[in-house]
């Protein structure tokens, strides 16, 4: 029999079902791998006894018929969404000895549908990162990087989660992509990620970012379970007003594998300078197996996709600087210690203490944006140069129903590498984060591997509210891809 | 776009409420010129006649009747405070 921890979403689900094995084996079995595995740092929290009582109700809840969507398969939470009665830390300091009174609404939406959590996965402080090096509580290591023999990022932000999947660890998790943090981590990873339109799952509950632009989504080992998970996990909320009030379709049945006289886009903008060949040559690849199978290819333009990242570096910023505004130390959260002259000294001491390095960066460059006398020059411009970007997708899609892409510009990098230069980590997001300022649909999947033996993805990219076209296409990809590397440590 | 000063610095480091030593002031303007200039090529766009985007999202926001939906849990609402003291935050004295 293949190894649980081996399952996938669909496969542990239908074992479940048939009595093959019991919640409490399966989540046994993955917290065994967590144990043994602590060496990759995926989890700031780990909640084994919480997902040992979960289990066994699940158990009780399949054999009395009465099993939700998600019943008995253990899966990690990172932690960005709040947990009731678990620690909750954003990987910041500033929150360390934070417990929630409340559930986000995923979360809870996934406990409801029968979800076990292992526990809360590590990530980049406040989700600001693409390596998983910000988080105050260590770095994540990336599952394959005994395959090269070398400590390598995970990606970022949803780095623990990504590890965590890879690893064997849980059988999904949930990301949170803000600009790319969910796409980039999975395909640094060799795993599935999908980013929903902005909507599609609320953000009640989730320590916020840059509210325009953030959205939860699975990480999972393949297009299906993707599309399990984010059943369980979207759909309308009265606690956030920007939860999009549309029918739930059923993702699972919308894999029917035919794309036949799909329009596949391909923007010749993404062709970026410097870009790898064997980037170029995979790319390449997945167009010829979308065709295969009987897609057409149809080249598109996106001609403001070279403004998106620093459109976003002002954007996001700026939300950050007014969202992280609360970080007060009066309410919640690290306080400063030591002597404090004023009410002023006490936020300023507090905030130096709390936030790192990067996200003190981002909530100063923000604030910059929005200050008077800038506001015009930088954010109002951004805010303009995002509409313009949105609209080079709606024109892209009169012509197509899908757009293929690289997820990323490179492989996964080693932990040390790309930190001189903020600006230079922050070309990892170049092909994510034109998807996030329009709040597309944007999906990862492991399509092929590096010279050096590293997983590489690619990205699809829907219309708004169609993640049935997106998750369509991406089965077919995969299924065509046959991906089926694995990192070394999954032998033992 | 000409190079942040360390006084520029201060004052963002004050407005963003985050303290700052003043050996570090430099590097950080340093840090910070490097991602303005980055970002300083929107400037060559035209956006000319092009709204702001204020929402992605197309749509309204719903009315709800003006209700209370919750409350009256101060136990819940302070559980986390760092210092307090009869339902209330304790800040340190600020009126002489």
């Amino acid at each position: 029999m293949t190894k649980l921890t081996n399952l996938t979403l669909a496969e542990a689900r239908d074992g479940l079902k048939a009595g093959d094995f019991s919640a409490v084996e399966l989540t046994k079995a993955h917290i065994d791998a967590m144990e043994k595995h602590k060496d990759l740092n995926a989890f700031i929290t780990e909640t084994p006894e919480l997902a040992l009582e979960q289990a066994q109700a699940s158990d009780a809840k399949i054999k009395s018929g009465d099993a939700g969507a998600m019943e008995g398969l253990p899966i990690a939470m990172k932690d960005l969404f709040c947990t009731e009665g678990v620690r909750t830390t954003a990987a910041s300091r500033i929150l360390d000895n934070f417990i929630p009174p409340y559930e986000s609404t995923v979360s809870g939406n996934l406990k409801k549908a029968g979800a076990v959590m292992l526990g809360k996965t590590n990530l980049d402080e406040f989700a600001m990162g693409s390596a998983n090096i910000t988080s105050n509580f260590g770095a994540v290591k990336n599952p394959w990087g005994e395959n090269v023999g070398k400590d390598l990022v995970p990606g970022g932000s949803s780095g623990g989660s990504a590890a965590a999947v890879a690893g064997g660890l849980a059988l999904a998790a949930t990301g949170t992509d803000t600009g790319g943090s969910i796409r980039q981590p999975a395909s640094f990873s060799g795993i599935v990620g999908l980013k929903p339109t902005y909507g599609r799952c609320s953000r009640w509950g989730i320590v916020a970012f840059a509210s325009s632009l953030d959205q939860a989504g699975p990480m999972t080992k393949t297009v299906r379970d993707a599309a399990i998970m984010l059943q369980s996990m979207a759909g309308y909320d009265v606690h956030d007003s920007t939860s999009a009030r549309v029918d739930l379709p059923n993702f699972e049945a919308a894999l029917s594998g035919d794309i036949k006289g799909l329009k596949i886009g391909i923007p010749k903008e993404y062709k970026v300078d410097g870009m790898p060949q064997e980037i170029l040559e995979l790319w390449k690849k997945g167009e010829e197996m979308l065709k295969d199978a009987g897609g057409e290819v149809v080249d598109v333009s996106l001609p403001h996709t070279k403004y998106a990242l620093a459109t976003y570096y002002i954007v996001a910023p700026a939300e950050a600087s007014s969202n992280l505004a609360r970080y007060d130390g009066v309410r919640y959260g690290h306080r400063a210690e030591g002597e404090l002259k004023s009410l002023d000294d006490l936020y300023m001491k507090t905030r130096a203490q709390g936030f790192g390095e990067e996200v003190q960066r981002r909530i100063m460059i923000g604030t910059y944006v929005l200050s008077a006398g800038y506001y015009d020059a930088y954010y109002a411009k951004a805010q303009k140069i995002r509409t313009l970007i949105a609209q080079d997708f709606e024109k892209a899609y009169e012509q197509c129903d899908v757009i293929l892409t690289p997820t990323c510009p490179s492989e996964a990098f080693g932990i040390g590498e790309n930190e001189d230069d903020p600006v230079k980590m922050y070309l990892n997001d170049v092909f994510t984060v034109p998807t996030s300022l329009a709040g597309l649909p944007g999906i990862s999947v492991p399509t092929g591997l590096s010279a050096s033996g590293l997983p590489l993805g690619l990205q699809l990219i829907g219309r708004p509210f169609d993640e049935e076209t997106v998750l369509r296409t991406a089965d077919v990809l995969e299924k065509a891809a046959a991906f089926s590397a694995k990192p070394k440590m999954l032998e033992a | 776009m000409s190079a942040l000063d360390k006084d520029t610095v201060k004052n963002i480091a004050f407005l963003s409420r985050i303290e700052v030593a003043d050996e570090k002031l430099e590097p950080l303007a340093q840090d910070l010129t490097k991602i303005l200039d980055w970002v300083e090529q929107l400037s060559e766009v035209d956006t000319d006649g092009v709204e702001p985007m204020t929402s992605v999202a197309a749509q309204t926001l719903h009315w709800r009747q003006d209700e209370v939906t919750s409350g009256d849990q101060p136990d819940l609402v302070l559980k986390n405070a760092p210092d307090q003291t009869d339902h209330c935050y304790l800040v340190p004295k600020v009126v002489e």
